[in-house]
């Protein structure tokens, strides 16, 4: 039960970021969780509503895209997402494959920002922005 | 109103990363091999490091440990009868070791100095789980499996043992009147991490112990660090 931990790590680190955007609201947060990351995403979802409550993040939906793990295939020469996380193996050639190209990740892809003013849309600090 | 998506691309757990990563490079300087040790609770971590440290002591080596749990020190007693420095951190609550915690407790550790060391074992709390996501700065994990919890734990918990650098099936002294399948056992493990380096031990009747000693001699010897500073220390042990 270590999600309480990872909810509050999200709430600190996007605190931090969204205060370049002084006027905006969080609307969401989007993160990147690998299948060998041991992250309960029911479990995350609890704690994050715990975790932002009398918080800016009040009511900013946390979205959670999964990610299969990813194997490198030294025979094939491929990469391969795997189907569960119960054997690591190429899924082309039966392989045993022990190099992880992804699986791993729990990281915070993205924010996304409600500004109510419509003169904030370009701020000069949006260096980050895609 | 405006919507617009910033992209941050930054880990959940980028300041436990960073602190281990900077306790890493002190491990490293140091010359001092650490070790986090994972498994479930009752698998016989502090019975395998009450052991381990005894014997690598008798071998000369110069050898610490930290051990983890909610509360008590009832472990940190039981390993500092090995004659080792030991030092408890409770997390009271918290189910898993960080590297803060880590930190915290060497900064007030008075009784070790880290280049004074061989080896530093962390002992990590009894759980399969949340360990798995917190980097202390060790350079080899080790998750721990014993013969009375089932050979499919491997495949339960693959995150965790799928981060190992090598595994111990512990008590093996009672493998038979469990009727433990050692050979799906290690079947398993190299399902989760093929190439797994496995010991297999009995803290009580001392089978296996030479192999995983031999193991933790040739990691202190082979590291890098003391290849380029090889007149710091004396012999190996």
């Amino acid at each position: 039960m270590h999600e309480l931990s990872i909810a509050s790590s999200i709430v600190e680190a996007v605190t931090e970021s969204a205060a370049a955007y002084p006027a905006a609201r969080v609307k969401a947060v989007r993160l990147r969780v690998g299948a060998l990351a041991s992250v309960v995403e029911e479990s995350l979802q609890f704690c994050w509503e715990l975790a932002t409550e009398d918080t800016s993040l009040s009511g900013a939906a946390l979205v959670i895209n999964k990610l299969p793990v990813v194997v490198h295939c030294e025979a094939c020469g491929l990469d391969s997402a795997l189907d569960g996380v119960q054997s690591f193996r190429c899924p082309r050639c039966g392989q045993i494959a022990a190099n992880l190209r992804q699986g791993r990740e729990l990281e915070i892809e993205s924010i996304e920002l409600e500004d109510p003013d419509p003169a904030n849309a370009e701020p000069e600090t949006m260096k980050e922005q895609v | 109103m405006t919507t617009r998506i910033v992209e941050l691309r930054r880990g959940i757990l980028k300041k436990n990363d960073e602190l281990a990563c900077g306790l890493r490079d002190r491990f490293t300087s140091a010359g001092v091999l650490v070790l986090n040790l994972v498994s479930s609770p009752g698998t016989g971590k502090t019975a395998l490091l009450e052991r381990t440290l005894r014997d690598l002591r008798a071998r000369g080596a110069r050898v610490a440990a930290l051990v983890g749990d909610l509360e008590t020190d009832n472990d940190a007693r039981r390993l500092a009868a090995s004659g080792a420095p030991v030092r408890q951190i409770n997390t009271h609550g918290i189910c898993h070791l960080d590297a803060e915690m880590v930190a915290k407790h060497l900064e007030s550790w008075q009784e070790i100095s880290l280049p004074a060391l061989d080896l530093l074992f962390i002992e990590n709390v009894g759980n399969l789980v949340c360990p798995s996501s917190y980097d202390l700065g060790e350079r080899v994990r080790v998750a721990l499996l014993s013969v009375t919890e089932g050979e499919d734990k491997p495949l339960k918990y693959p995150g965790l043992f799928n981060s190992a650098d090598a595994a111990v099936i512990t008590k093996i002294d009672l493998a038979a009147p469990c009727g433990f399948d050692r050979d799906l056992a290690l079947k398993n493990l190299n399902e989760i991490r093929p190439g797994i380096r496995v010991f297999e031990t009995s803290a009580k009747t001392g089978a296996g112990m030479d192999a995983w000693l031999d193991f933790l001699a040739a990691e202190t010897q082979l590291r890098p660090e003391n290849l380029s500073d090889a007149n710091r220390r004396g012999p190996p042990f």
